[in-house]
């Protein structure tokens, strides 16, 4: 028990990505699958930040009189990982709609049906 | 000064096009520009392996050059070390985007609206900066920042096309690509976690202390299945037949030479760079690989026989052909890597020589239906018959490129006796001729008379031209390997730790 919640950000990270990725293969409306994308990457986001932490470390910015800082390298990785799936969002929002103008829905199955009977 | 700065220019330079090329007027300029800047970068990386080559042949103690970004020394800041298989892999890319070029300008004022094609070349040129990053990066990090440049671009590519499956081929992409990038992200972290290090050389020392904890075990595994999504490795290729299939003919001749061939670089440099020969001993990779190689291979080969659009059939043919690659992995000894080397190097031509015939009919007569190409042997006798000569190659009769590729792959397999894949290569290359005949047949020994390619016309120049230097790249590479094999070699042994 003592395990769980200790280590409570990893539990919450593994509980994220799982649903998120869960959430990416399984649904078929395009935008919730975009949505499922964006949990699982955020779940490796609050990975690298809980990996950043060093046991009583303060936050990593120059201060009088304390000695000992989280890493903050974890957080610069993550600054640009997030860019990257703002940008991974973006684009697959764009493609939707434009898939939206093209086929009239954004369900995965109805699309399916639209080029099976061509 | 621009010596010292060549392996950071190489990545740079388009870097910094891709928004000129944004703002440029659409049509000619936009291409004219994008045509100098990508045979600037030919001529860097060519001078890069040049460089790479000349030290290899002297007793320097550092056969590899490395750059610190913003002279900051590595581990604090990013690294770009060339060692032979960069400067290979960078060479390649960049030779394929310079001979892309001429053909481009006919190609995308066909098959894509006036309007786009400034965009278009911008897109291009970032996905040319993300995989050349790929290459030339010595930070696992930076690796996937680069990784999504080139990925990124390529879903924009892709979704150019004429088609509205163009889209649905994009998203499909997008969806997976970014998967195996957060697998990868994901591996990293955890590599990072246990050793502290970003770089790769760094990484490379201290793994072997710390190998034996699950985390690292862990790191390892989802790095592998992250790229194993990017390369396509058969059963994760679902993404690619739709994607070359429905792209402009030219996104699919760039990506198909480049992007799958950068991701089996990445593969071999995070096993045997970061890893180690030795490490990856102790766990089941390498049998992994030879399994999926073998199975990607014959199913690969066995589904692209019973295509019917021509693009969808050599996309399946190039998941074969990654099968081979990564069986050369899978062998983990110098004469499988050197294969796997020139297999990427050679595959690079050579697929890109048949969808430049392809996209030369598509411009022809608007469809890559097999049924459609009745009888076009004789109305396009020069795009005929430099497909035959690429379909050769990619078979691996001897003479063409593809031939040295497959030589050495099975003398990998001979030398650790491994008559099944010995069986399977060449049962693969059975299947290669079976789907090549089909494509002749019907274009030779079918009549054009009463379809409606009975007045199609030769392809024009602008386009014939690269295509024949490729073909010609490929009679050429199957007789002179001082440049492919002559590079891969040591370049192989290198990476196995200088054991022979």
């Amino acid at each position: 028990m003592q395990l769980i919640i200790d280590n409570y950000n990893y539990w919450l990270v593994i509980i994220l990505m799982m649903a998120g990725f869960y959430t990416v293969i399984s649904r078929s409306n395009l935008i919730k699958k975009i949505a499922g994308l964006n949990i699982f990457q955020v779940s490796v986001f609050l990975l690298y930040i809980s990996i950043g932490h060093v046991k009583g470390g303060a936050a990593p910015i120059i201060e009088e009189g304390v000695k000992l800082y989280s890493n903050p390298l974890p957080h610069v990785l993550i600054l640009t990982a997030i860019v990257v799936g703002v940008a991974t969002t973006a684009l697959g929002l764009a493609l939707v709609v434009r898939i939206k103008e093209a086929y009239g829905t954004i369900e995965e199955d109805d699309i399916h049906k639209q080029d099976q009977s061509l | 000064m621009i010596e010292e700065h060549l392996p950071l220019l190489i990545v740079v330079i388009p870097l910094l096009s891709a928004p000129i090329a944004a703002v440029l007027p659409n049509g000619r300029i936009a291409w004219l520009f994008s045509t100098l800047i990508s045979f600037i970068v030919f001529y860097l990386a060519s001078t890069q392996l040049f460089e790479i080559s000349s030290l290899a042949s002297t007793d320097a103690p550092v056969k590899s050059i490395q750059y610190a970004l913003g002279n900051w020394p590595p581990p604090i800041g990013i690294e770009f070390k060339i060692d032979g298989a960069n400067a290979l892999v960078a060479l390649i890319i960049s030779a394929i985007a310079a001979i892309c070029m001429p053909y481009a300008y006919t190609s995308v004022a066909r098959e894509i609206p006036e309007k786009q094609t400034a965009l278009f070349y911008s897109a291009y040129l970032l996905c040319l900066t993300g995989l050349l990053g790929i290459v030339q990066t010595g930070d696992i990090f930076n690796l996937f920042v680069f990784l999504e440049i080139s990925s990124l671009s390529s879903y924009a590519l892709i979704s150019l096309g004429k088609q509205r499956r163009a889209l649905t081929a994009a998203y499909q992409y997008l969806i997976m690509g970014t998967i195996g990038a957060t697998f990868f992200l994901i591996g990293v972290g955890l590599l990072y976690a246990e050793t502290g290090t970003l770089n790769m050389t760094d990484l490379a020392q201290r793994l072997p202390e710390v190998f034996e904890y699950r985390t690292v075990h862990s790191g390892f595994a989802f790095i592998l299945i992250g790229i194993a999504l990017k390369l396509a490795l058969f059963p994760l290729h679902l993404w690619l037949p739709n994607a070359y299939t429905y792209a402009p003919s030219i996104v699919t001749i760039f990506l198909a030479a480049t992007a799958t061939k950068v991701a089996v670089y990445v593969m071999i440099r995070i096993i045997f760079t970061v890893f180690g020969i030795n490490l990856i001993e102790s766990t089941p990779t390498r049998e992994l690989f030879l399994l999926l190689g073998m199975a990607g291979v014959i199913a690969a080969s066995i589904t692209a026989i019973y295509q019917t659009n021509a693009k969808r059939l050599f996309a399946y043919s190039s998941v074969a052909q990654i099968g081979y690659m990564v069986l050369g992995i899978g062998f983990g000894s110098v004469l499988g890597l050197t294969a796997s080397f020139v297999h990427i190097f050679n595959h690079a031509i050579m697929k890109a020589a048949l969808f430049m015939a392809l996209g030369a009919i598509m411009y022809r007569i608007s469809s890559n239906h097999i049924s459609d190409m009745r009888g076009l042997a004789r109305k396009m006798p020069w795009t005929f018959g430099a497909f035959v000569i690429a379909g050769l190659s990619l078979i691996g009769v001897p003479g063409t490129a593809g031939f040295i590729s497959k030589w050495y792959l099975v003398l990998a397999a001979l030398e650790q006796q491994a008559w099944i894949v010995v069986a399977v290569i060449l049962t693969g290359s059975l299947l290669a001729v079976a789907y090549i005949w089909k494509l002749v047949e019907i274009m030779y020994f079918n009549s054009a008379s009463e379809t409606k390619n009975d007045d199609v016309k030769e392809a024009p120049l602008s386009l014939l031209l690269p295509l024949w230097l490729l073909v010609i790249a490929n009679l050429y590479f199957g007789i002179d390997t001082s440049v492919t094999v002559g590079v891969a070699e040591p370049t192989a042994a290198m990476l196995l730790g200088g054991k022979p």
